[in-house]
């Protein structure tokens, strides 16, 4: 059933101070003083792949060394749980919800289940999206603080699932999500904090600029040349296809490379279908380069986005875009669409430029060439923003204030 | 060295944000939340946005402005709006009203623009702050500027410019201390011209640590 996730300690906040500088570490550590050997527990379910275990293996270790005494649960459940949970992510942004009635029961008994092994009893619980929603039924007489951290979009959720998991919502002390278009009118209050990525991971660190070069060769890619890039999933929400159109307006202009790099393609029958409809509409053009990337390539991720002169995100729908705030880091120049959580990290004309269509994007990216100028200055603001509101450290500093306030400042 | 009677106290400060539950998709409903938004509210879109976007030097004053400028498509008002200072202000029911004043003054001028959809929602939240001392305090002029040295951008921004709000002054935390307790008016004054909408808050920083260093070495 549950497990206690081991906590690893190999980056410490030391770490850190040069990307912060040595006030902003010190400030974590003056706001954690007050917290030192207060209990937390994080609960989500899943120890590995996916965003947010990729984030609670960053931000609990942080947590610790600053003094708190913080557990990680991760729930389990039968297949018949994870098909109903996959269900309910799925519905929970807008799709149908076929599972039988007696679904709500199984995922209730699942919870339950859990319970048996869990201690819930730190004075301050975050439970990281629906999964472990209901554990909140061990609650007695209001003891610690309870907090639903929600890291999908709930803005269009089916009426059906939304009305099972609501309930159990209101009964926690508070609701966290990732922008104010992805949250619920809810009777308790709920707190923005923005999605992070880490500066000292593997995809987002300061790479050798032989590293870089050396990786844009392996694929065939030229350095010297102009190179406009998208990293993401091959799947039709990123619209693959229109960034390809927005490139072949470019060329007719500037000599450039498009590189169309991520994963997908492989396991997911869709992935293999748009890979190919993008393979059609690319023909012969050898300055179009489709890398269809193995889930460990965190290296190669990020020297193609150092390497590259504009990072672009065409995305029809989006989650938060970890992907441009990667870009942003890099202290690329970014187009992208607005959507999504995009317009939260791009502010049009300041830190990157967004765009409307496929033309829009061929015209933003046409203007940057033209203004290089310009593209740097919106590369360092757009990294001095995510410096200061979407690192690891701004999630960590986030959740500090929250146990503050929630103990009253004590 | 001037020895002061009572220290500076270094401060901090970290602000939770929270969802308001109120949003505007059009003028007429910005000039609505205007009405009804709490003062967390007014703090967090006018002296907190400054603090997020402190790095972008041209262009951006506070959060109003920048919806009516990129989601409405109104680039007076906008000009209206990010006019305001708030360093004019001593208090948040002051900068509201002027905010009302000024949207509302459009309004009633553009009837059917005050109806038109925005491009994206406008949502408010609310500046939810946890203050904790630093455990650092300043009883000269060069125990100060060695302070000043160690301060986080939120740290800075609290004895700056959210300042004003708690002083009830035209003035900010430096400059009143630097007056009142080493008697140092010139330095106080040269502090409070500092213009926070065209520096950075490093650059706001590193020009009253020069302006200091200036001072200790006068």
């Amino acid at each position: 059933m549950s497990e206690t996730m081991p906590i690893p300690l190999l980056i410490t906040l030391d770490d850190y101070t040069p990307v912060l500088g040595e006030p902003e570490v010190a400030e974590l550590r003056t706001l954690a003083a007050r917290l030192q050997m207060r209990t937390v527990q994080m609960v989500n379910s899943t120890a590995m792949g996916g965003g947010v275990a990729e984030m609670l293996n960053r931000l609990i270790p942080i947590l610790q060394e600053l003094g708190l005494a913080i557990r990680w649960e991760v729930i389990t459940g039968g297949n018949d749980f994870y098909e109903i949970t996959k269900a309910f992510h799925n519905a929970l942004h807008g799709g149908p919800y076929t599972m039988p009635p007696e679904s709500f029961d199984t995922f209730l008994a699942y919870n339950e289940q859990n319970l048996l092994r869990l201690q819930m009893e730190a004075e301050f619980i975050v439970i990281h999206d629906p999964q472990p929603v209901a554990l909140i039924r061990t609650r007695r007489d209001r003891s610690g603080h309870w907090i639903w951290r929600c890291h999908i979009d709930l803005s269009r959720p089916n009426p059906a699932v939304w009305g099972f998991l609501e309930p159990w919502v209101n009964r926690y002390d508070g609701a966290i999500f990732s922008s104010a278009e992805f949250a619920r009118h809810l009777p308790v209050p709920q707190y923005l904090f923005y999605p992070s990525i880490d500066p000292l991971s593997e995809k987002n660190r300061e790479l050798e600029p032989e590293l870089v070069r050396s990786t844009l060769e392996r694929f065939g890619i030229d350095p010297q040349r102009t190179i406009l890039t998208q990293i993401s999933r091959f799947d039709r929400l990123k619209d693959p296809l229109g960034v390809v159109r927005a490139f072949q307006i470019v060329k007719r202009y500037f000599d450039c490379q498009l590189v169309l790099a991520g994963g997908g393609a492989s396991d997911d029958p869709e992935g293999e279908a748009v890979l190919s409809e993008v393979r059609e509409a690319v023909g012969n053009d050898p300055d179009v380069h489709l890398l269809n990337l193995p889930p460990w390539s965190a290296t190669e991720i990020n020297a193609l986005q150092r390497g590259s002169t504009i990072i672009i995100q065409k995305s029809l729908r989006e989650g938060f875009g970890l992907t441009v705030t990667e870009g942003l880091w890099k202290g690329k120049p970014v187009v992208a669409s607005a959507v999504g959580g995009i317009p939260l990290q791009i502010i049009h004309k300041h830190t990157g430029l967004l765009a409307h269509s496929v033309e829009g994007t061929a015209y933003q990216i046409r203007f940057l060439l033209s203004n290089p100028a310009i593209a740097e200055r919106l590369g360092e603001q757009g990294r001095a923003y995510v410096r200061e509101h979407f690192l690891i450290t701004s999630s960590a500093k986030r959740y500090l204030t929250l146990f503050l306030h929630l103990s009253g400042g004590r | 060295m001037k020895k002061a009677e009572q220290p500076f106290h270094f401060m901090t400060v970290s602000y939770l944000t929270r969802i308001a539950n109120e949003m505007a998709t059009t003028l007429a409903q910005l000039k609505q939340g205007l009405e009804t938004c709490s003062d967390t509210s007014i703090f967090y879109h006018t002296f907190q946005t400054l603090s997020h976007h402190h790095f972008l030097t041209q262009g951006f004053s506070n959060d109003f402005a920048q919806w009516v400028l990129a989601g409405c498509n109104r680039p007076e008002l906008a000009e209206h709006l990010a006019s305001l200072d708030i360093r004019d202000y001593l208090s948040l029911a002051e900068l509201r009203a002027d905010l009302q004043r000024l949207v509302s003054d459009y309004c009633e001028q553009y009837p059917h623009e005050a109806e038109q959809s925005a491009f994206e929602p406008f949502f408010f939240y609310e500046a939810i702050g946890v203050e904790v001392p630093l455990q650092m305090e300043a009883w000269t002029l060069q125990e100060f500027r060695d302070g000043l040295e160690k301060l986080s951008h939120a740290a800075f921004h609290f004895h700056f410019i959210a300042s004003r709000l708690r002083l009830h002054l035209r003035t900010n935390d430096f400059s009143y201390w630097l007056e009142s307790a080493l008697d140092l008016g010139k330095l106080a004054r040269q502090v409070n011209r500092i213009d926070i909408y065209t520096n950075t808050l490093g650059s706001a920083l590193d020009r009253i640590i020069s302006l200091v260093e200036k001072e200790l070495h006068s």
